[in-house]
């Protein structure tokens, strides 16, 4: 038995674009004059020089009435109140945890805004402080919420509510916070036996569909559930929705659970789920998602 | 290697992913992510070749000078390999930080290269016993996704597909000194057989598996990994009519590493190493078409560097 292999040339390389009419935003560049500074108000990712409006960032122009924003297209993720992220487990300080979530900044989760598993009240003593490695320890993931943001910009986080906390089995896809679409709900089990979570911050995570039976179970059986084998129907499912979140970030399109089941429907056509990372597999996957978004739009 | 933060339960399921010869993209364990190559990305350079396998992406640049030869070994040339890590792959290589892995990777690659089966070094011989030819092979890793040792591998055989050497004219010897006059036509040159060069095979041990091409992900939940030097078949080097000519040479393992705290059976180490002669085969054919092809398509048209435009 002999693996695949696939070695391309960069002359064959793919353009992965798939804007439908052949006009793109005009792209500003750092240093790029926007306009003269009359008239207009200079908002995020500009500054004023020489008399001159600048972008100091790689992005597009947005204009609301007088003032001019530049939104870059890459850039770490910026934190809004009431966000839903994902993030990962740096440290453990004391009374608090170091996350990892994508932003300038490491994002701070205080001990007393976490819910204990189980649900059970917490008590305010030393040896629950030092407990905490026992909830969440170095390179957990967690699913979260900003509470709020300090003065230097960096995140305090909670999970105060039954839906967040630790992640159990699964897989996590990194990808730029500028194409995650911001929804009311960013918790969704797809129809194909999948959940997943996708953060603001840029973090999705894939997962076998939830069930709910954390809530009231004990220790131990939520152990014993984290160590259990995923099924190979729920595996492949899950590698097709990752493959498919990839392609459509390939073509920088935007995130959402519409799009992302969208690419799985496009995607079903291909039996073999390794050839999705294929790069032409990609753009055909992104260009189909894209045509069939637009055709929605349009009715 | 880069350490990579995950948590116990992501570990598990990659564990049980492999136990069940399905990976978190939907390979099955003897699979390899797509790559990119391109060769002649550095002008100046004698051969050069970058490749992009997946987020793992290495650039190699090949340098021809002349040297004497070593007194135990007059007829032979000289190979010699340097590789950089740069902290644009991972915070962890500022500074000294990389300098452990690229000496892993170099020792590994010379060695690999050391046998007269895997590389001819004949070949670079000028004078006997007087000139040779010494290649300086430097290896710089941008970005590091995992299977570096492969990569790496694949660049520098590619890199030397696409060396140049230039013809010696004349020979004046005065007394003991040897004074060579180099042909000043830049396509006045040769190209190095390097069909049989060795590739370098990176076998992840996860759970009782062993893995080709782990992802840098899949590479934290391993204890150990041997890496396996096969060499290459230069029928897969050839085309038209030359192919007729040059029998096919079979394959030999030519080096076998280690990397990793971990320990290994016997029976596992032996079953590791012919997975790893397997992937060899497929992985050399399908770099032998890749290169074959660019050169086909560099005679039609003139060559346009695409390079890190994406």
């Amino acid at each position: 038995m002999t693996g695949h292999v696939s070695i391309r040339l960069a002359s064959e390389r793919v353009n992965h674009s798939v804007s439908s009419s052949n006009v793109l935003p005009r792209f500003y560049t750092p240093g790029e004059v926007i306009t003269g500074t009359q008239d207009f108000m200079r908002g995020h990712g500009t500054y004023a020089e020489d008399d001159c409006l600048k972008s100091s960032v790689a992005g597009v122009m947005q204009k609301v009435n007088k003032l001019i924003c530049i939104r870059p297209l890459k850039s770490r993720y910026v934190g809004e109140i009431g966000d839903v992220v994902v993030g990962r487990i740096l440290e453990v300080q004391q009374r608090r945890w170091k996350v990892e979530t994508n932003s300038r900044l490491d994002s701070v989760l205080q001990l007393s805004s976490v819910n204990l598993p189980g649900g059970e009240l917490r008590r305010r003593s030393v040896e629950d402080e030092q407990m905490m490695r026992m909830y969440l320890q170095e390179g957990d993931l967690i699913s979260a919420e900003v509470q709020s943001l300090f003065s230097d910009g960096s995140l305090s986080l909670h999970t105060r509510s039954l839906k967040y906390g630790k992640l159990s089995q699964g897989t996590l896809v990194k990808v730029f916070p500028s194409l995650i679409k911001r929804r009311k709900n960013h918790f969704h089990n797809l129809l194909c036996g999948v959940s997943i979570i996708i953060g603001n911050n840029g973090f999705i995570w894939i997962s076998p569909l939830m069930q709910d039976l954390m809530i009231e179970e004990s220790k131990d059986e939520i152990n014993n559930y984290e160590s259990q084998s995923v099924s190979k129907s729920d595996r492949e499912a899950m590698a097709r929705v990752k493959n498919c979140i990839l392609a459509l970030v390939a073509s920088k399109m935007m995130l959402d659970d519409t799009s992302i089941m969208f690419a799985y429907e496009e995607s079903l056509k291909y039996d073999s789920v390794k050839d999705l990372l294929d790069p032409e597999a990609m753009l055909d996957i992104a260009f189909l998602t894209q045509h069939k978004i637009n055709n929605i739009m349009d009715e | 290697m880069a350490d990579l933060l995950l948590s116990s339960t992501e570990k598990i399921f990659i564990v049980h992913g492999v136990q069940d010869d399905y990976r978190s993209d939907g390979r099955s364990n003897i699979d390899y992510r797509p790559m990119e190559l391109e060769t002649e990305v550095v002008s100046h350079a004698s051969g050069s070749a970058r490749l992009r396998l997946a987020n793992t992406d290495v650039l190699v640049g090949v340098k021809t000078e002349i040297d004497t030869p070593k007194p135990d070994q007059p007829g032979l040339g000289k190979i010699e390999f340097f590789v950089d890590c740069s902290a644009n792959a991972t915070p962890e290589f500022e500074g000294r930080g990389g300098e452990q892995l690229a000496n892993s990777i170099s020792n590994m690659m010379q060695r690999a290269y050391q046998s007269s089966q895997a590389f001819e070094l004949k070949q670079l011989c000028i004078l006997e016993g007087k000139q040779c030819w010494k290649l300086y092979i430097d290896i710089l890793i941008l970005e590091s996704g995992g299977n570096l040792y492969d990569a790496v591998s694949l660049a520098v055989k590619a890199a030397l597909f696409n060396t140049r050497i230039p013809f010696v004219k004349a020979v004046l010897m005065d007394g003991g000194n040897v004074d060579l006059q180099l042909s000043d036509d830049p396509y006045d040159c040769k190209h190095l057989d390097v069909g049989c060069a060795p590739l370098l095979i990176t076998l992840c041990k996860i759970g009782d598996k062993c893995v080709v091409d782990p992802s840098a992900e899949e590479e934290s939940c391993s204890v150990i990994s041997v890496v396996v030097g096969v060499t290459g078949n230069t029928k897969s080097y050839c085309s038209g009519k030359e192919i007729d000519s040059v029998k096919s040479l079979e394959r030999k393992c030519s080096t076998i590493g280690m990397n990793g705290s971990g320990s290994l059976a016997p029976q596992t180490l032996q079953s590791a190493i012919m997975q790893g002669m397997v992937a060899a085969e497929s992985l050399d054919e399908a770099l032998g078409q890749a290169l074959l092809r660019e050169r086909q398509e560099n005679v039609i048209l003139k060559k346009h560097a695409y390079g890190f435009l994406k």
